[in-house]
């Protein structure tokens, strides 16, 4: 199975069947999921990712979500939704709640990332968050959706009250590093570098253990 | 050599004028803007009809096609811009030749908010309508709100966010609001890519307006409502 970052994006990922507990998650969490999934041998968890690029479209995140848990839920014993709130404003939360499916914690996987806790007491408004899939898909997120590349005098209009770009790494990639530099460079913003790890993302998917499924 | 289709401006008529700055407000394209308001002024057009006909006419072309999904965002701003270039000429002239006044509005982002490019554009459309226009910026907490109110005594509040985490913080400044015995001296708008109806509703405001030409037309409605009941009061 390939899984190239531009299928993730506009197209997701099929689950593969096999498992007892179905992560439906966001396509921009895949790689991570599937590292943790190999590196806890959890061979109990099976993913289906919507595309990523909804997080540009948060108000199509529920519905999807939700005709996803409908499609999927007689497959397996237990569904995990693996997106925060994501600019639902509580509407993923409430439809996990009514469909009686449990979702991860956090606003976005920003704060998840960083944990939840830790990420709310930093309260940086001015910080442009990228985690590992985003600086790799700057070019699909950022600078094509907001008309960037073909008017990059947009850029103080959309980015002036920014300071910083933080690169939230979930991986030690020097290559990845220095491309998360030079989009902080595109955009005019100070650059910084936090190393993540999964944060609470294996944490909860720890929570859901094979007894549990 | 001269492209045989330019179009010089200064050659053409009133009417066709208006109209290629139509065009070229919703292509952004701002010097063609600026020369075009220049020449009107120069014709002897009053500085708040090249505002209202040229100007908020075209833009008001560009918010239809925004809201039909024929523009987007990136357009919008262009035109935006192309437009703030011709305010900037006209700016000094309405203070000169004095304009109708419809009315007053402080707006602002909510605190923990820094995103303002709905609200510029909608400070720009409500200046263009006749409003007076004090902008807060971004990041007000509720103390912000309340001293600008009371410093400024506008007709309406406008408040805007972008993020799902902020947009409750509306609510605290309408709350507020009423905690003070204040609220009814106001008309609330708030405005914002999360919003919609139903919140603005459930936070106490007195409308939700989509994007910046519904913000305009309901900022009329309101004023002109609440004139009248002070005519009749």
């Amino acid at each position: 199975m390939t899984l190239d970052d531009q299928s993730l994006t506009q197209s997701g990922l099929a689950a593969t069947g096999k498992g007892s507990v179905l992560l439906l998650a966001c396509g921009a969490l895949a790689h991570e999921i599937l590292a943790l999934k190999r590196a806890n041998n959890w061979t109990h968890l099976d993913l289906q990712c919507l595309p990523a690029i909804l997080h540009n479209h948060p108000e199509q995140i529920t519905p999807r979500v939700e005709q996803a848990i409908e499609k999927h839920r007689k497959d397996y014993e237990t569904i995990f939704v693996v997106y925060a709130d994501c600019g639902t404003g509580g509407h993923l939360q409430a439809a996990c709640d009514r469909l009686g499916v449990r979702m991860i914690e956090g606003p976005h996987c920003y704060s998840f990332f960083e944990g939840n806790a830790a990420f709310a007491e930093r309260n940086e408004i001015t910080a442009f968050y990228l985690t590992d899939f985003l600086v790799k898909q700057f070019d699909a997120f950022v600078w094509r959706p907001l008309g960037l590349d073909r008017h990059p005098e947009l850029r103080n209009m959309y980015f002036g009250n920014y300071t910083k770009l933080v690169y939230q790494s979930q991986t030690d990639d020097p290559a990845l590093t220095d491309l998360a530099r030079s989009h902080a460079d595109r955009l005019g913003l100070a650059f910084e570098h936090r190393r993540t790890g999964y944060g609470d993302l294996e944490k909860a998917l720890a929570r859901l253990g094979p007894s549990l499924g | 050599m001269a492209d045989d289709d330019e179009i010089i401006l200064s050659e053409l008529d009133d009417e066709d004028l208006v109209a290629q700055m139509f065009d070229d407000l919703y292509d952004g394209l701002k010097e063609e803007i600026e020369e075009g308001v220049n020449i009107l002024i120069e014709r002897g057009w009053a500085p708040y009809d090249v505002l209202t006909k040229a100007l908020v006419g075209g833009m008001t072309i560009v918010g239809n096609d925004f809201r039909d999904g024929i523009l987007f965002v990136p357009e919008v701003l262009l035109a935006a811009n192309a437009m703030k270039g011709g305010m900037a000429i006209l700016k000094p002239l309405l203070i000169e030749t004095g304009a109708p006044r419809v009315g007053k509005m402080v707006i602002g982002t909510v605190k923990g908010d820094i995103h303002d490019i709905g609200k510029n554009l909608v400070s720009m459309m409500m200046e263009g309508a006749g409003f007076e226009v004090v902008d807060l910026g971004i990041n007000n907490a509720v103390e912000s709100y309340m001293e600008a109110l009371e410093a400024e005594g506008p007709d309406i509040l406008g408040m805007s966010a972008l993020l799902t985490t902020t947009m409750p913080y509306m609510k605290v400044v309408i709350d507020t609001l009423k905690e003070k015995g204040i609220r009814d001296d106001y008309i609330v708008l708030v405005g914002g890519a999360p919003l919609n109806e139903e919140f603005g509703k459930a936070i106490g405001a007195d409308a939700y307006c989509r994007d910046a030409a519904v913000a305009v037309e309901t900022a009329k409605t309101f004023v002109a409502r609440k004139h009248n009941q002070g005519a009749t009061a």
